[in-house]
């Protein structure tokens, strides 16, 4: 298999840049250019509040080829050029895995599969804005210009990943698609009357570290069903996710060294105070920094409510999207059995008689479950390195995922009380128990009057550390939003 | 052994994407375990494809070894070595000198990252950063192309006093034209070759020389000036300037008297090769090893140190100056040249002790790649084999710009 070159140009005349030859096919261009303003105007009710005509230091992909993927420069964000791009097509690629396997990647939609592919590009493209929705009044409250701009680059990118799936839904599902990709628009983020449609990006983003565990664990979902989507039959939907994990990456990135500031500087605080109990809390608050505890809390709030993106572990409808050769599994082309998993089983943890145990399930309708073990197992690798460092700073503390069973509302354990040690227990329990199991209220006041902006150009809270490393080689101190 | 700039990658700023895995083109060259993501050193070939996707930054990693770090060894780490080889460098330091690296890269690019040959002596490098840099005084600037010539090129002597700035020949220093550009911005560094051999300009002076050409260009039907080098070409004695380095640690010179130096140069690509002559002067004729020079100007006139090369004998330098524009029908290039000694380009190039230099503008690379090409095909020799092996053994460096 050979990599086609062809597609690696990106025309940045047009009015939508792009690699996918648009200026060719008039009735998407003129679709997408209808669409163009309405995105826009959305950016403006919805997009991050206040900063529109400040000038950001973004990164900007002028090509799909490792080369020309990063251009810095400063620019205002309703500029930035949001548009279409597709990695570079690979030649003969077959179908991996389901029922189709070793046949012809499909350069059309199915018309078997129809409505089920466009049922996975909406509920993809729907998280995209979502989250610039709940994230959008961030930069009021910044901790530093070098978070900022790290904020906006996450959000023009989920911008621009929503441009990816509507060019996905306006070229491949005609008349629906274009209606879909309008709705796009018209659902907004924790809206009574038009919910996003999954619930964790109904949920706020209300203050810095909820953004940093939201990257981190929330997006990490995004990230698997990218991975998942990636392996996709339709290779159109390939080609789009395999370039969006790339951007996505980046908001991985945002997460897991945003939640290591935040902890480097709360060991570092405890140890120039010579407090040594990660428990002592009051101590610990009075010096402007968030306790471990209080993290460990945040976090299982975070990883929870994200295992229930993951949908129920047992699924009907997964199974179905793999069988169909729709949506595969994290990292397929690594796994060594035959693809189809006609035969194979897969253990899936479920409540029996009072007791969590691993079951062996159908492969095929476990899919879902195996993509969440997937998704804890590589969200752990962050959290292991965190506790690295606490150590290294010589504090008695370690932070652990919760048990997947923990704070569910979706799937094998929505009726079960689960403490994050993995442990049964009465409801009563639990809810006597809940103020050390997720945030409380008066953790999230004390997290909230923490949020002060920090807008001097190398000056960072008294609650974060500067990063290792700055953005592009630039110094930590460089003015990555010009706020004057 | 051989002293390589290694490519590594911070565990301490990755997060484990597998981004650059993904990019990397070359099937193991980079790998991970549970732990840790990890460059193998015999199998990356520097095309850079990793570094602009990485999200963090922890791609951008050099460490100058002797021995590159096994995997195991990477595998291992929480955290990057301090960088035994570098200088002390805090905050704003490590960009700068990445800027340079930037410049050498770029410089590089005709040969891709290569070894240093193999007898070069150890160099030091980033001794001193933008943000502390070295003050040299002007000891010295004198025009070595001939009056009313069109090429003002200059022999700039700088004296480092007490402070410690020990050079090889073939690297490299950065200067800092004072001032700030239209932006506020303080001015970009300039990477000159040091012209001058590791003992001094003058033998045990602490001092160098540069070579520097004053660079007019017309835009807008005007004429703009070069910043740096009319900074530089106009300096007077006693004048001080804010040194960065030194930089290069593969363009180096063979210390082995027995290695023979081809060396290809136009304009003021002729600084690493006059420092290399004049350290083979210095050292008087002691061992088989040829010295052999292609050196390509406009005219006689225009050719940088014409007087002293004329001094040279022929048992020390084996010089082939070459004109560009000298009367009617006699335009000639360095490429032209090489094909005239064929002969004996074609058996240095058999010889495993040749090291082969080019130094000059960009354009020059594909005129002595055909050159060398056109030689080995008349000497049934494979020239891409050939230039395999040299580039892998560290006999063959670009330094182009």
């Amino acid at each position: 298999m050979s990599t086609e070159n062809v597609r690696v140009e990106v025309d940045y005349n047009a009015s939508i840049p792009n690699n996918v030859a648009l200026a060719e096919d008039r009735r998407l261009l003129k679709a997408l250019e209808e669409w163009h303003p309405q995105y826009l105007a959305w950016w403006g009710d919805m997009g991050p509040e206040g900063f529109n005509d400040k000038e950001v230091y973004l990164r900007t992909a002028v090509g799909v080829d490792p080369k020309g993927w990063a251009v810095f420069d400063h620019v205002k964000m309703p500029d930035y050029r949001w548009g279409i791009l597709l990695a570079p097509k690979v030649e003969g690629r077959t179908i991996p895995f389901g029922k189709h396997k070793g046949e012809p990647v499909w350069q059309e939609v199915p018309a078997e599969y129809r409505s089920m592919l466009r049922r996975l590009i909406v509920i993809q493209g729907d998280t995209e804005p979502a989250s610039v929705e709940q994230q959008r009044h961030l930069g009021a409250t910044a901790p530093s210009l070098y978070d900022m701009r790290n904020l906006f680059q996450v959000n023009v990118e989920e911008g621009r990943h929503l441009w990816a799936m509507v060019y996905l839904l306006v070229k491949y599902f005609g008349k629906d698609g274009r209606e879909e990709a309008k709705m796009m628009l018209q659902r907004r983020s924790g809206n009574e009357d038009s919910p996003r449609i999954l619930g964790a990006f109904n949920e706020e983003t209300p203050d810095w570290l909820s953004f940093f565990m939201f990257t981190y664990f929330t997006d990490r979902d995004g990230k698997m069903q990218l991975e998942s989507l990636a392996q996709s039959g339709f290779d159109p939907l390939s080609l789009s996710c395999r370039f969006m994990l790339t951007e996505e990456a980046h908001h991985m990135f945002v997460g897991e060294s945003g939640v290591m500031r935040v902890l480097e500087r709360t060991c570092e605080a405890m140890n120039e105070a010579g407090i040594t109990d990660p428990y002592d809390v009051e101590a610990i608050r009075k010096m402007g920094v968030i306790d471990l505890p209080t993290v460990q809390r945040k976090l299982n709030f975070h990883m929870s409510v994200t295992h229930d993106l993951f949908g129920s572990e047992l699924s009907t409808n997964a199974a179905s999207a793999f069988e169909a050769g729709l949506k595969g599994r994290f990292k397929e082309e690594k796994i060594d059995d035959d693809h189809q998993l006609y035969d194979d089983t897969y253990p899936v943890t479920q409540l029996l008689d009072g007791q969590l145990i691993d079951v062996e399930e159908n492969a095929i309708a476990a899919i879902n479950g195996r993509l969440l073990d997937d998704y804890i197992k590589d969200a752990k690798g962050g959290i292991g390195r965190w506790n690295k460092m606490i150590a290294k700073l010589g504090i008695q503390f370690e932070l652990t995922a919760p048990h997947k069973a923990f704070n569910r509302d979706i799937g094998q354990f929505s009726d079960v009380c689960v403490t994050p040690q993995g442990y049964i227990v009465e409801q009563a329990t639990f809810e006597a128990n809940i103020s050390s199991y997720l945030p409380t209220e008066s953790d999230l006041n004390y997290i909230n009057s923490l949020m002060k902006p920090c807008y001097e150009k190398g000056q960072y809270a008294t609650w974060i550390n500067p990063p290792k490393v700055g953005i592009n080689q630039r110094p930590v101190d460089f003015e990555y939003v010009k706020l004057a | 052994m051989v002293f390589m700039r290694q490519h590594l990658i911070d565990p301490e700023v990755c997060i484990r994407c597998n981004t650059c895995e993904e990019n990397c083109p070359i099937e193991g060259a980079i790998e991970h375990n549970d732990d840790n993501y990890v460059v193998n050193a015999a199998l990356c070939e520097y095309c850079m494809n990793c570094i602009a996707p990485c999200p963090t930054g922890a791609i951008n990693n050099w460490r100058n070894v002797r021995q590159p770090y096994s995997l195991e060894q990477q595998y291992l780490w929480d955290e990057l070595p301090a960088s035994i080889e570098w200088a002390d460098t805090e905050g704003t330091t490590e960009a700068l000198e990445e800027e340079a690296n930037q410049i050498l890269d770029v410089a590089h690019q005709g040969s891709g990252v290569v070894p240093a040959p193999a007898t070069a002596a150890r160099p030091q490098i980033n001794l001193w950063s933008q943000g502390s840099p070295a003050k040299a005084i002007v000891a010295g600037n004198y025009r070595i192309t001939e009056a009313g010539t069109e090429s003002d090129v200059r022999h700039i002597i700088l004296d480092f006093g007490s402070q410690s700035f020990p050079v090889l020949e073939g690297q490299s220093l950065g200067v800092i034209p004072p001032g700030v550009d239209d932006n506020g911005k303080p001015h970009a560094v300039r990477l000159y070759s040091i012209s001058s051999p590791r003992d001094g300009e003058r033998p045990n002076y602490n001092n160098l020389s540069l070579t520097v050409k004053r660079i007019a260009y017309g835009e807008h039907d005007e004429t703009k000036k070069g910043l740096a080098s009319n900074y530089m070409c106009d300096l007077q004695k006693g004048d001080e300037v804010e040194i960065t380095g030194p930089f290069g640690s593969t363009f180096l010179m063979p210390n082995d008297a027995a290695a023979h130096i081809v060396m290809l140069c136009t304009g003021t690509g002729v600084a690493p090769f006059r420092a290399m002559t004049e350290r083979r002067r210095r050292m008087g004729i002691v061992g088989s090893g040829k010295t052999m020079l292609f050196f390509g100007a406009r005219s006689a006139s225009e050719l940088p140190y014409f007087g002293p090369l004329q001094k040279l004998s022929g048992e020390l330098l084996d010089q082939e100056l070459v004109y560009s524009r000298v009367g009617a029908g006699t335009k000639e290039y360095v490429q032209d040249r090489m094909l005239k000694r064929a002969s004996d380009l074609a058996e240095l190039l058999e010889d495993e002790n040749s090291h082969f230099f080019v130094c000059g503008l960009k354009g020059m690379e594909t005129g002595v790649e055909n050159s060398f090409k056109q030689i080995c095909l008349e000497h049934n020799m494979d020239w891409d084999k050939i230039r395999t092996t040299l580039l892998a053994e560290g006999r063959y460096h670009i330094e182009t710009y």
